[in-house]
């Protein structure tokens, strides 16, 4: 697969073109995933709160 | 009571309005940074200096832009707290910073790598870099600031001050490559007389900027929801505290 190959190589700048992208896939990625996972912790505490306050939502 | 009643209803209001906008920035990031990805690796010309190199401009720019207008952001919204005290401010400025520190650090590393092929180093200590080094320890300073007391206001408001100081950096990075002389490129999209670059090249750049700031929105209001969230715990768990008959019932 030479175009594949060409493609990956990214005229000899490879290594530095891959690295860049992975690098920013990987902090923006963590981001997410912890973000995400920060709400749904909280989101579960909230649950919990709400349900042993004695001082119930008022919708 | 007024303004009891005011300062309970903003964030309500806030959660309201900001979670049907969620699903609609997450999918316009994607779409954007999905077909900035096809046009900036694949479906672009290679620049006729740099060769494929130029192709971490798609990351790397976009990167910076997001993370000085996200501390635009951090300091503007610390101004309204401080100014109007207005509480979803504070809680906005509070989401905002980490967010723009990873956009700080891809905008480092990215540029790390694209500087060793182009000016043989990783690093070097002018004035546009050093600038933007100091961005990422305002954002963490910040970070570290409205952590670092025990009473939540007094954090809060020493890092709301330090946000609005650090403010004058924001200037300096932008006219760095100006006033000095600097290893790093002039601007070549916002000037004076328009962008000096290739239109196929302006096509994915602006896709992955595009990308990059729904990215953030959608990351903010989920920060929010998540530190909304957080505080109204904290005031169950005070006013259960404050009736413990009435929460063993």
């Amino acid at each position: 697969m030479p175009e594949l190959n060409a493609f990956l190589a990214m005229g000899g700048y490879g290594v530095y073109v891959w690295s860049a992208y992975a690098v920013t896939g990987l902090v923006l990625g963590l981001l997410v995933l912890a973000s995400l996972r920060a709400r749904q912790s909280m989101r579960a505490s909230l649950e919990e709160a709400e349900l042993t306050s004695p001082r119930r939502r008022a919708r | 009571m007024a303004k009891a009643l005011h300062r309970l209803a903003n964030p309500a209001r806030f959660l309201r309005i900001a979670a049907p906008l969620l699903p609609w920035t997450a999918a316009g990031a994607a779409a954007c940074i999905g077909a900035g990805l096809w046009f900036g690796l694949v479906d672009s010309p290679p620049d006729y200096q740099q060769g494929d190199a130029a192709r971490i401009m798609y990351v790397h720019v976009p990167a910076a832009w997001n993370a000085l207008a996200g501390y635009a952001g951090l300091a503007l919204a610390s101004a309204v707290a401080l100014v109007w005290r207005h509480p979803l401010a504070l809680v906005a400025a509070r989401c905002i910073a980490p967010i723009g520190a990873c956009f700080t650090v891809i905008a480092l590393a990215t540029g790390s790598l694209w500087g060793h092929p182009m000016w043989g180093t990783w690093w070097v200590w002018d004035a546009r870099l050093t600038s933007v080094v100091i961005l990422l320890f305002l954002y963490l300073g910040y970070m570290a600031l409205i952590h670092a007391f025990d009473e939540q206001e007094t954090g809060e408001r020493a890092a709301t001050v330090l946000a609005l100081i650090g403010a004058v950096n924001l200037p300096v990075i932008k006219f760095s490559v100006d006033w000095w002389n600097t290893l790093h490129q002039p601007a070549s999209i916002l000037r004076m007389d328009g962008p000096s670059i290739d239109p196929a090249m302006l096509l994915p750049l602006f896709l992955m900027a595009g990308g990059f700031t729904l990215l953030f929105v959608c990351l903010i209001i989920i920060r929010m929801q998540t530190e909304l969230a957080r505080r109204r715990v904290l005031a169950l768990r005070r006013a259960a505290l404050a009736m413990p008959q009435a929460s063993d019932a």
